[in-house]
């Protein structure tokens, strides 16, 4: 960046495309967020799991769509896709290169994550709802 | 030192950032390469909540194929690798918490870390899969 008193550019444009000044730290934030939820929310889902072996059918219904296993698997569902969706996204950009096919694997892992979440979701209300 | 003014034979061929194949492999090295395997392989495993979600919420006898599924030899070394893979990023999370507070970055601790990370999850799939033999 040129300091020259004489540079009749503006404060702004010389800093411009210098680094992130909007939203660049949010998926930061958002991948500490979903972390944070996912270290209670994913231990409850081993714990939801484990009490689930050796249960038929509907025995397993009834367990999974009581309020509590449905609202902490609904939470760790959705934490978790947007977490998966976030660090997937940061492997992306990593490890492809080529411009059109990056942009199509983004679309491909987004397009994933919401199929995962919704079939996930609807399931579980399913059940809850049943 | 080579000569400063010696210009390189072949200046593209000059990696543009060091890259993983100029260093020596440490053991937190290791530890970020399976945190992000181990995260990639979650993310392969979530097909598989979903399939089991769908199945029960679909009817008993699709909920019988993917439970038969589960419960196959193959089935269990998926889970069990999934119990791993989950309470290895699980604790690699914590340690990366733990460094974005700027806690037990330097020589000793940062190993001590990556140590009870490894031994952690270890520990922590055979206990998990301990409790599931002793209630099926």
């Amino acid at each position: 960046m040129s300091n020259d008193p004489r540079s009749l550019s503006t404060e702004l444009s010389k800093v411009r495309f210098l680094g992130s000044a909007r939203s660049g730290v949010l998926d930061s934030w958002r991948m500490r967020l979903t972390s944070a939820a996912l270290i209670p929310l994913s231990i409850a889902f081993v714990w939801i799991v484990l009490s689930l072996i050796g249960k038929d059918y509907n025995q397993v219904r009834a367990a999974l769509g009581s309020p509590l296993e449905s609202v902490l698997m609904l939470l760790f569902i959705l934490a978790g896709v947007y977490h998966m969706h976030l660090g997937m996204r940061s492997i992306i950009v990593d490890y492809v290169h080529d411009n059109a096919l990056r942009e199509w694997t983004l679309i491909a892992s987004a397009c994933f994550c919401a199929c995962i979440a919704l079939a996930c979701v609807y399931s579980v209300l399913r059940i809850g709802f049943a | 030192m080579s000569d400063a003014n010696a210009r390189p034979a072949a200046p593209s061929a000059r990696p543009l950032s060091p890259h993983l194949q100029v260093y020596r492999m440490t053991l937190t090295m290791a530890m970020s390469i399976v945190h992000r395997i181990t995260g990639g392989a979650l993310y392969v495993g979530a097909l598989l909540l979903a399939w089991w979600l769908i199945a029960a919420s679909t009817n008993a006898r699709v909920f019988s194929t993917i439970s038969w599924f589960l419960a196959s030899w193959m089935g269990q070394i998926i889970l069990f690798g999934f119990t791993w893979a989950l309470f290895h990023h699980l604790l690699g999370g914590i340690r990366h918490f733990l460094w974005d507070a700027a806690y037990g970055m330097d020589h000793p601790e940062r190993e001590y870390l990556a140590q009870a990370t490894l031994i952690g999850a270890i520990v922590l799939t055979i206990a998990v899969w301990a409790i599931s033999f002793m209630v099926r």
